[in-house]
């Protein structure tokens, strides 16, 4: 076996490892060659279509299917009866709640699923819903959140037993109540707000759907379905349907993004996979888009009561009481023990005396939901709340809201943090990257600027936020969903010519995984990341793991990446010891290469040492032949990427307009492993907070009819209404994470919509008396405001 | 009824439904599955194909509409392992994270540039306001349409 001592040093020649990198991915998308569900085609596949639900509450007295059985092109028309047989008729959410799959009794939600039309096409399947006769005694309808309490309000889940009124879930809370009393007792100042986060939505750009292919000969059932956590779904699947777990392959291919609304299963998934169960034939479901923004997980609706509090000039007191929308159903997306996810970590960055916060869920007559539309479990709720108040109390203390927040932080040497409400904060800098935030925008340009604009009757606002994220869930100690441990896996095998294949349990829906992930094997082993390929989206290719959403990925994924690239280096290092006929502890290691300390030219390549396991040579004592191993990785904590954001808008006085003119966002997520990619990230994530602030809504009118399930009405912000972004970066390590990460995907969802709201109310306090207005800031709402008559959104 | 069109330079004849969405006609009938569709409603551009080099949402025109003329896919932008500059000019500047809106925006830009050689920021962004994308907040597409402008001759086969 050849070693490698007249090889120059292998770090000089590779350039590999951390730094911008163009997109392995790219090839296929930018030839239209990605592999989406709507582009699967298997043989004797049917398609399915679904009845839904015209009303919000109404009984069903009868479905007849009798006509649409009738059309030649039908195969099958499933109601809850057909369920019922099956035991499917109901499924569990992820929230420990049932669902109907189908809808036996009543309807509770206008579009929820009443029946499942098969057929020979699309176009018959949907010809056959206006076949089915269903027959509705409608009810009356609980839309608003806060009369879903009320004594005379329509019981909505008259399926569950003992339950009496429309509570979810009972009040949850975190905090100190009776320190935050004291606090508020002994401050200064106080502030209140009522503060609505509204209902959004996801909308990735593919919608929803399935293939269920299964073969009836061998048990086997293989399922193509776009989702954030294939082998979590495989598993739900094996619990709720009586299969065997290891007889289901889901596969994943490319996805057309998720943002949180791919990680529920839903009743078309369950009423697709019991198509082919009967059918014995592949059944394709594709949902459209009013289907999406009808029917699947629904982001936010918090109904917010608030007070902060100040004293000499830092803030020190938070109280919140909630009311969590949660709709129909209760499927809200978060870790079990955390029943209103992570909103308690709403102290936000400041070094609170104490915070009390209290959280009651109510059922609607709304679609379910509760996913984090981009956010870690509930996070955005918090921040918007806490960042909006420290506004309001920045306000009423005629002060700087910066200066304010600049007084208020967590210094850096309290890192560890433990907030009053419980949350562990890794490290932070927090005053440095406010101020690298403030120079970047000019801020005292800015209120200059701002000043001469009132003096001409032109209104122009600039709002700043401070958000920390919590995100990388979680420690098993501390978290799982429906009982699965937040961790996952990494199998790296590196083959005999030092080429390597590493297969993940995250899954990317455009977040670049297949590059990033590359590259951290790259900066371990010193293959360059052309040699790497990532693999994940296949159960059957792929180890265990709770999949990609809440910015887990590099937190989480990333680390066992990491991990088990040192675990195949020190494998490697026994391996190299042989070859170099020497001492493990006498090898030292840079990129690619293990040397002998003292005699730097004396090393092993990694690929030479990786055709050395394969080889028929001696293996050190003890030590199995191949280069490969595979990790579970469990956190030892959350990583906390945090960041300062500015926005500055204008408002046109004669149409209440807002326009985003600038927007500035510097970023501390830790160490970068790409750059270009995480700077995309933010990209887009401040462009959905753009459209939260200003555009996106889901409402309904009294008897609950969804007034925006169109892109029509849902409206989403195109290049026009983004501004060119401006970003900045601190890196304060993670301590905790193998790679200093921290986690970024979703920290300018959370950060920008308080940042828009600021500046809105900022160049309308002094003219037009504005304190508050809730999001969306359409022009026909910040109109009203501008008169006095400011509307919550629903 | 009998439809036929040009896609891409093949002619393709078939016989569809009077109702059949260019979109479905393409992806169905021509097997060319790069077009995507995204909304119903002619508001997301995912579906954008050109006709007769004109940027049009196929998921609003009937294929029968289309009977006799010329379509242009996103599979025809790369000629004989040379990519558009517009594809070049996505993956050099990041303009793409899903990939799911990226033939329409494609599409939408070739239109632009082949009209406008040299458009300003604003122009390019008008120009694909008809197209959404919910990854990339659009400064990336901007500047890879800036620089497939620049690039327009020397267009590569790297990707």
């Amino acid at each position: 076996m050849a070693t490698t001592e007249n090889l120059p040093s292998p770090t000089t020649e590779r350039p590999i490892g951390f730094g911008r990198l163009k997109r392995k991915e790219d090839a296929r998308f930018i030839r239209g060659q990605g592999n989406y569900l709507d582009d699967i085609r298997l043989p004797g596949m049917v398609h399915g279509a679904v009845l839904r639900s015209p009303y919000a509450h109404a009984r069903i007295v009868s479905i007849d299917t009798s006509k649409a059985l009738a059309h030649p092109n039908v195969a099958a028309v499933v109601t809850a009866k057909d369920l019922e047989t099956l035991g499917l008729a109901w499924m569990p959410t992820i929230s420990y709640d049932t669902q109907a799959v189908l809808a036996g009794d009543k309807v509770r939600f206008q579009g929820q699923e009443v029946a499942f039309v098969i057929a020979t096409d699309e176009y018959s399947a949907n010809d056959a819903l206006q076949l089915i006769e269903v027959e509705y005694d409608p009810l009356p309808a609980i839309v608003n959140a806060r009369k879903a309490l009320d004594p005379d309000a329509p019981l909505i889940r008259d399926d569950k037993a003992g339950q009496r009124d429309n509570l979810a879930s009972p009040t949850w809370e975190a905090g100190d109540e009776e320190a935050t009393d004291r606090a508020f007792a002994e401050a200064d100042t106080i502030v209140a707000r009522d503060i609505i986060y509204p209902r959004c939505h996801p909308a990735p750009l593919e919608t929803c759907g399935i293939i269920a292919d299964f073969n009836p000969k061998t048990g086997q059932l293989d399922i193509y379905n776009g989702n954030q956590a294939p082998h979590a779904h495989r598993t739900v699947y094996a619990h709720v349907a009586g299969l065997a777990e290891h007889m289901i392959r889901i596969r994943c291919n490319d996805i057309g993004g998720g943002f949180g609304n791919k990680v529920p299963v839903y009743p078309g998934y369950v009423c697709a996979i019991a198509g082919s169960i009967v059918a014995g034939v592949p059944v394709k479901w594709i949902e459209n888009r009013s289907e999406n923004l009808m029917s699947t997980g629904f982001a936010r609706d918090y109904v917010m009561k608030s007070e902060m509090c100040s004293k000499d000039g830092r803030i020190t007191g938070l109280r919140v009481d909630v009311i969590a929308d949660h709709g129909a159903f209760d499927s809200t997306a978060q870790p079990t023990k955390f029943p209103a996810g992570f909103f308690h970590i709403c102290c936000g960055s400041y070094a609170l005396e104490a915070a009390h916060v209290k959280v009651k869920a109510v059922y609607t007559n709304k679609a379910p939901g509760g996913v984090a539309y981009r956010c870690s479990f509930r996070i955005t709720e918090a921040v918007y709340l806490v960042e909006r108040m420290v506004d309001a109390l920045a306000l009423e203390m005629k002060v700087d809201p910066i200066d304010l927040r600049m007084r208020s932080f967590i210094a850096p040497e309290q890192f560890p943090y433990e907030t009053t409400t419980g949350w562990t904060y890794d490290s932070g800098d927090y005053a440095k990257t406010m101020r690298v935030a403030m120079d970047i925008a000019g801020y005292d340009d800015l209120r200059r600027e701002q000043k001469e604009k009132r003096a001409r009757g032109e209104l122009m606002g600039i709002g700043a936020t401070f958000f920390t994220e919590g995100v990388g869930a979680g420690p098993r100690k501390h978290m799982d969903i429906l009982g699965l441990a937040m961790n996952d896996g990494a199998d790296l095998r590196v083959h005999p010519s030092g080429k390597a294949v590493v297969s993940i349990s995250a899954q990317t829906q455009g977040q670049g995984h297949e590059t990033t992930f590359a590259q951290i094997v790259a900066e371990e082993l010193g293959i360059p990341p052309e040699d790497i390929e990532v693999r994940h989206g296949d159960t059957d290719k792929s180890p265990y793991g709770l999949g990609t959403y809440g910015s887990r990925s590099t937190p989480v994924s990333g680390a066992a990446v990491a991990v088990v690239s040192r675990k195949v280096r020190d494998k490697a290092r026994l391996i190299a010891a042989t070859m170099l006929e020497t001492r493990p502890e006498d090898l030292a290691w840079e990129k690619g290469r293990w040397y002998v300390k003292g005699d730097p030219e004396k090393g092993a390549m990694i690929e030479d040492i990786a055709l050395r396991a394969y080889s028929g040579e001696a293996m050190p004592e003890g030590l199995e032949g191949g280069l490969d191993a595979q990790v579970i990785y469990d956190p030892p904590n959350l990583t906390y990427p945090y960041g300062a954001y500015i926005a500055v808008v204008d408002i046109d006085p004669d149409t209440a307009q807002v326009t985003v003119r600038r927007f500035i966002a510097v970023d501390d997520c830790g160490v970068r492993i790409n750059p270009m990619i995480v700077d995309g990230q933010i990209h887009g994530g401040l462009a959905e907070g753009i459209g939260i602030a200003l555009m996106e809504l889901i409402s309904f009118d009294e008897e609950g009819n969804c007034l925006n399930s169109s892109f029509m009405d849902y409206l989403i912000p195109t290049a026009l209404e983004c501004p060119d972004f401006e970003l900045g970066e601190t890196v304060t390590p993670c301590p905790h994470h193998p790679l200093g990460a921290k986690g970024v995907g979703e920290s300018p969802n959370v950060g920008s919509p308080p940042a828009i709201v600021n500046a809105v109310i900022d160049a309308l306090h002094e003219t037009h008396g504005v304190g508050h207005i809730d999001m969306p800031c359409t022009p026909a709402r910040v109109w009203a405001a501008m008169q006095g008559r400011p509307e919550p959104p629903q | 009824m009998n439809v036929s069109m040009t896609i891409n330079g093949q002619q393709v004849s078939h016989e569809v439904e009077p109702r059949m969405l260019l979109v479905h006609f393409i992806r169905e009938t021509a097997g060319l599955t790069g077009t995507h569709w995204g909304c119903d409603t002619s508001n997301c551009g995912a579906c954008v194909v050109l006709m007769d080099g004109t940027p049009v949402k196929s998921c609003t025109t009937l294929a029968a509409m289309c009977d006799g003329h010329e379509i242009r896919t996103v599979e025809s932008l790369e000629v004989d392992g040379r990519l558009d500059p517009v594809q070049q000019g996505f993956h050099e500047l990041h303009a793409l994270q899903c990939g799911f809106c990226t033939p329409g925006m494609l599409m939408t830009s070739r239109a632009l540039l082949d009209e406008n050689p040299n458009p300003t920021d604003h122009e390019i962004r008008v120009a694909i306001s008809g197209a959404i994308c919910r990854c990339t907040g659009y400064k990336n597409i901007v500047s890879a349409v800036r620089w497939a402008a620049e690039h327009e001759a020397t267009a590569t086969r790297e990707a």
